[in-house]
């Protein structure tokens, strides 16, 4: 059994609708290393956003976030620091990059009205549970299924790979250690 | 109870005796497709796969390599397919864009999951196969482990009728639904009705390829006369079908009469909401425009374009790129003397890779260029600049309005 994935509270960044996956990973920056990668997160839609963006933070958007392409946009969340993402609607390949990186993230109906950007931000992916710690109100959705409990409790799938015996040795301690992620970059 | 093609293709291989909307569904992988791009950032190699028979790997994205970076990815996976005597790798010669390379080699088969690296994956559900894009990283852990899992969609079902008109094709199809009802995010997309037969299987390829840019999880047409010859020529046999039930569960049914239809096009940013017939849109002059992709790469698009641009020029000022589907869609287009009715008529034909699709590299557009565009996305910066505008139509509006210089309705010029 995995470990329980904690309740996460963070500032929350409030975003729109449709955000697409070439929005926050262009073509261009799909030549570059990770670290120059992050820095063009929502770089057409809020120019400067990843400098402002701190360790802890929570993304939230609205309809159809992350519709496009199977680029691991999760990466680049995490090395900017993000703690979870919450949107009103998930495209489902965005979703599962985010489950598969060990991103938590949950689909609250109304959020980008419900948040305002600023805002303190708490939600629980076991639970179903979140709340904007800044109007003191707190409201209950589906929690995610187990099975996906266990991913985004094991930090991802690349650590459960690792405890597998597939990954060579040093690459799996190094994982199972936080020392590294790995990541592949792709696609159209 | 009754099911619909993906709900019991998605029962069958889980073997439970229902699924429906909703339900968390772990299923072995039948083939296991893998990019170029999956090689070319931090490749681990593992040390163990599931099985060397359903992995296939292509090279597509990237092709020939553009970088250093990506040169780097080729040899990764050239060591990666000799490691584990992959049989089935597509390498730059005998390559093509994976959704086109898994058609022509029967790599999809009715009844049966394929998951591949490339978002437009769904385009195999064009052979009833369920057929989905997954990240990098869950197609490495399909690699190794041979399974994965679905949170089952409820499904819409487009119900065509009529027949296609000339120059009309899966592309209008395709744009006309999704300016008519806009995105499918968290919906399985099923295509069925008397209309169907009318629609040949590039264009079934196209409309289920493009499946993505509504957000649609799997889209899944039915096996019916026209498929099964499809698949005979390409040697694939001994398929157990998904058929929908008569009293299947929908969230919505939605009639499409394919006579009405006429050439459509979509307006920059998304094809959401946001496109009208050709006829109707106002006069836009084009810089660049370009027939490729895995959804209109193909050998028919490409006979589309040569017959409308044979004997005819492009447009002063107007840049017309060609890219072939495939290496193999290539040769048949050279042999067939389409590459040169594209040639002499002022195109650039180019060779098989996703490139100019994605912006990534050949065909970037510059800030305030337009173009039109027969491939797959008409995101803001998809192409390049943020500042350029892409719009998007069928192959046959493409070359048409080359020739014209301005998107034009291809019914004007035959």
């Amino acid at each position: 059994m995995s470990p329980a994935v904690e309740p996460i509270t963070g500032r929350a960044w409030v975003f729109g609708d449709s955000l697409n996956t070439d929005a926050m990973y262009p073509a261009h920056a799909m030549k570059l290393d990770l670290a120059e990668a992050a820095k063009h997160v929502f770089y057409q839609v809020r120019p400067g956003w990843t400098d402002l963006v701190q360790p802890g933070d929570i993304v939230v958007a609205g309809k159809n976030f992350g519709v496009g392409s199977s680029r691991p946009v999760a990466n680049l969340f995490q090395h900017l620091g993000v703690a979870a993402l919450i949107a009103e609607e998930f495209n489902s390949l965005f979703l599962r990059n985010a489950i598969n990186a060990g991103l938590p993230a949950l689909t609250v109906p109304g959020a980008t009205t419900f948040f305002s950007d600023g805002d303190t931000a708490t939600l629980d992916v076991t639970t179903g549970r979140y709340a904007n710690e800044s109007t003191g109100v707190e409201e209950r959705t589906a929690p995610l299924p187990d099975l996906v409990l266990d991913i985004i409790g094991n930090g991802g799938v690349l650590p459960m790979l690792a405890r597998a015996g597939y990954l060579p040795e040093a690459v799996a301690g190094l994982l199972l250690n936080g020392a590294v992620t790995i990541s592949a970059t792709s696609a159209a | 109870m009754g099911m619909t093609m993906i709900e019991k293709l998605l029962a069958r291989k889980a073997a439970l005796p229902l699924v429906q909307a909703g339900d968390t569904v772990v299923v072995d992988v039948d083939m296991c497709v893998l990019i170029d791009l999956q090689f070319a950032t931090t490749w681990v190699q593992p040390l163990k796969i599931a099985d060397p028979d359903r992995v296939t790997v292509v090279m597509d994205h990237a092709v020939p390599a553009p970088s250093l970076k990506d040169a780097t990815g080729g040899t990764h996976a050239r060591a990666f397919v000799k490691a584990f005597g992959i049989e089935r790798f597509y390498d730059v010669g005998r390559h093509g864009i994976c959704h086109e390379v898994i058609a022509e080699n029967g790599l999809a088969r009715p009844g049966e999951v394929l998951a591949c690296t490339d978002s437009h994956t769904c385009a195999a559900g064009a052979y009833n196969t369920a057929a989905r894009g997954l990240g990098p990283v869950e197609m490495y852990a399909i690699l190794c482990t041979g399974s994965t899992w679905f949170q089952v969609a409820p499904t819409v079902r487009y119900e065509l009728t009529g027949r296609l008109p000339e120059h009309v094709s899966g592309k209008d199809v395709f744009l006309h639904i999704a300016a008519t009802w806009g995105d499918a995010t968290n919906q399985n997309l099923e295509y069925g009705g008397p209309g169907l037969a009318s629609v040949p299987m590039n264009d079934r390829r196209t409309i289920a390829t493009q499946g993505a840019e509504v957000s649609a999880d799997f889209s899944t047409f039915g096996v019916d006369d026209v498929l099964r010859s499809f698949l005979a020529e390409r040697g694939v046999t001994g398929f157990e079908a998904a058929d929908a039930d008569d009293d299947a569960t929908y969230l919505d049914v939605r009639a499409v009469d394919l006579d009405d239809l006429e050439p459509y096009v979509a307006r920059p940013g998304t094809v959401s909401k946001n496109g009208v017939p050709v006829s109707q849109i106002e006069r836009r002059r084009l810089d660049q425009a370009f027939i490729g992709s895995c959804a209109n790469g193909q050998l028919e698009d490409l006979r589309i374009a040569a017959e409308i641009l044979d004997g005819r020029q492009v447009a002063p000022g107007v840049r017309l790129l060609v890219t072939p589907a495939s290496q193999q869609v290539y040769r048949e287009a050279m042999r067939a003397g389409y590459l040169q009715s594209l040639a002499d008529a002022g195109a650039v034909v180019t060779n098989s890779t996703c490139g100019a699709c994605f912006g990534y590299h050949m065909g970037v557009l510059g800030p305030g260029e337009v173009c039109l565009t027969s491939s797959t996305r008409n995101f803001t910066g998809r192409m390049g600049s943020t500042e350029a505008e892409i719009f998007m139509a069928s192959p046959a509006t493409v070359a048409a309005s080359a020739v014209a210089g301005y998107i034009t309705d291809p019914r004007s010029l035959t």
